[in-house]
């Protein structure tokens, strides 16, 4: 007689029910009194179906148990021994994937020395001081990105172009040229071209940000929070903070520029490690509509990488400022702690992904000679190549790059319950720790594993609490986000 | 689903999949009682008004040619045509057979 046994899921408590993330469907199942039996049941060892409904007779008429175990049979949450699993096979994506977001690296040259930065530290792929790339981008080259851009967004009607850098205003003549071309030929070519960029915000100027307000560019500030976190190590070259600069001219950014929310993007290192406190201040004192939290890219080697205890203590500051998103949410009141929206809104989705990002895929960064590459990271790295914008993509190195970075290919992964969502993490930051980009990211697995859960758990009881909220996430089909690091 | 709340919207499409009413092609479980009888097509189980037409009035699915019907002579139904025991005695007979409306001449005879 076959035996059943637990299939592949994490499962977790919210509001004092019982909830399983199927992997790798990435469905969120609430069960009840009878399923929630089934399943403790097996955890203790694999059972008959018959054997299962005899035990569990005290409790539940056999034929509620045996309806249970069907369902739960059927969702792949359990399933018979002996009888292999329905392995999905390897999906590639189809040919000729649409672009949707285009980085354009206006310069790689920056006015800031931030002691971390991936572009400039002791991490960085690309010589920028003396390498053979231009330091800024040409009109020219900025005309054919967009030609790019358009003509690789095929049936798309809206395509988006985020300016970066470098520091992006360092190049902004280009930048201004750049959007009044791609308005252009997304009128002749019936598209719509969305903007944004992403600046450390010390060249924002009255001008600049009547520029950006009045034709609705969507703005990121990179800032690390109040002046003793930020003139840690965003310092300009002599060695001076740059909080003092930065602040007066963000508040009239966000004085002024109302067309669009405005967020703050925060690298986390070891010693600005206060998650709350930087939320607080950015939020409350300085008035951004949201604020993103990364932990830095770097070898474990520098001082400023977060080791692994610090993970834990990042972890932990996480869940505290998403239980103040979780009190706001269940009083429908916004609250800016984006990277819990974000993954709420992966969550609600069900996406299960083969790659962690759109990258090479969606998403593309071009670099200041027009070199196509990977993303805004890989910008002006032969190795992370992927043609150029005049002469298009080379198929052949996109498929091979896609090709060995599957999910499907990732052993690592293979028997953890975050992949659907996490998928090995960042090409970058495996890059910088392994020097290879294939790697998956194991170094903070424990982390992206406490993090998922704690947006599940968030995720489960809004859904009992206050389904309504969920509601926003259903019919958006924007899944490239503008990145924002 | 009785026992499980689908709570995301990937859960409300498996659910959806896994409804034995939508297993339209039997590829999740066992395979439902069938409400109709099976009519094959290219074998006339059932009365048929002759070779001209099929009891639905088409010629797409006649037995004939032999091309089209030889599989079905030892495999799906029944039907009194002589030919060899492909599962225990002449396993490889249709080997050189990769297509029968094209290769069916490669099909050679077998001897005991």
């Amino acid at each position: 007689m076959s035996q059943l046994a637990l299939r592949e899921f994490h499962s977790f408590q919210a509001a004092g029910k019982d909830f399983v993330y199927l992997v790798p469907s990435a469905a969120v199942f609430e069960l009840d009194d009878s399923s929630a039996a089934v399943i403790n049941r097996l955890r203790a060892g694999n059972v008959s179906r018959e054997d299962l409904a005899r035990q569990l007779s005290a409790l539940f008429p056999a034929t509620e148990v045996d309806e249970t175990i069907s369902e739960l049979l059927r969702v792949r949450a359990i399933g018979e021994i002996g009888v292999p699993e329905k392995k999905a096979p390897k999906v590639m994506p189809p040919e000729n994937f649409p672009l949707t977001t285009m980085v354009l690296n206006v310069t790689n040259q920056c006015n800031l020395s931030c002691t971390y930065c991936y572009e400039y530290g002791e991490d960085k792929i690309v010589d920028t001081e003396n390498g053979k790339k231009p330091k800024f981008m040409s009109e020219e080259t900025a005309r054919e990105s967009v030609d790019f851009m358009l003509r690789e967004a095929g049936a798309n009607k809206v395509a988006h172009l985020t300016f970066f850098g470098g520091e992006t205003l360092m190049n902004f003549p280009v930048l201004k040229s750049a959007m009044s071309y791609a308005r252009q030929r997304a009128a002749e070519t019936g598209k719509q071209v969305d903007f944004s960029l992403t600046t450390n915000a010390t060249l924002l100027r009255p001008e600049i940000i009547e520029f950006l307000a009045e034709n609705r560019v969507g703005v990121t500030i990179s800032i690390d929070g109040p002046k003793e976190m930020q003139d840690q190590f965003r310092v300009f070259s002599n060695g001076k903070g740059s909080y003092d600069i930065v602040a007066p001219k963000i508040k009239e950014l966000l004085k002024r520029h109302r067309s669009r929310p405005i967020g703050a993007r925060v690298t986390l290192t070891s010693q600005t490690l206060d998650i709350r406190k930087i939320y607080k201040h950015l939020t409350e004192e300085i008035g951004f509509w949201d604020v993103g939290f990364a932990p830095v890219t770097t070898s474990p080697s520098t001082k400023y990488a977060i080791a692994e205890s610090g993970f834990d203590a990042m972890l932990e500051q996480f869940r505290a400022l998403a239980a103040d998103f979780l009190e706001a949410a269940l009083e429908n009141r916004h609250h800016g702690f984006s990277n819990v929206k974000d993954t709420l809104e992966e969550i609600h989705k069900g996406v299960s992904k083969a790659y962690p990002c759109g990258a090479g895929l969606g998403l593309m960064g071009v670099s200041t000679d027009g070199d196509v590459a990977l993303c805004h990271r890989f910008a002006g790295s032969d190795a992370h190549k992927l043609g150029t914008v005049r002469d298009g993509i080379d198929r052949l190195v996109q498929i091979g790059f896609l090709e060995k970075h599957h999910i499907d290919d990732k052993t690592d992964c293979s028997q953890c319950w975050a992949r659907p969502l996490c998928s090995g993490g960042c090409y970058h930051e495996a890059h910088t720790r392994y020097g290879e980009t294939a790697r998956p990211n194991l170094h903070y697995c424990e982390w992206i594993r406490g993090w998922t859960d704690t947006c599940l758990k968030i995720y489960a009881e809004l859904s009992v609490s206050n389904p309504k909220y969920l509601e926003q996430f259903d019919e958006k089909v924007d899944y490239e986000a503008s990145p924002v690091s | 689903m009785k026992h499980l709340r689908s709570v995301n919207s990937k859960a409300k499409r498996v659910a959806r999949a896994a409804d034995p009413r939508n297993d339209v092609v039997a590829l999740q479980g066992p395979p439902t009682p069938a409400a109709a009888p099976h009519i094959p097509l290219g074998c006339t189980l059932i009365f048929s008004p002759g070779w001209e037409a099929d009891h639905n009035g088409g010629t797409a699915g006649l037995c004939t040619p032999v091309e089209r019907d030889i599989f079905d002579c030892h495999e799906g139904c029944f039907w009194p045509a002589q030919v060899p025991d492909q599962l225990n005695h002449a396993p490889d007979w249709t080997a050189k057979c990769a297509s029968a409306q094209k290769d069916w001449r490669k099909i050679d005879l077998v001897f005991p």
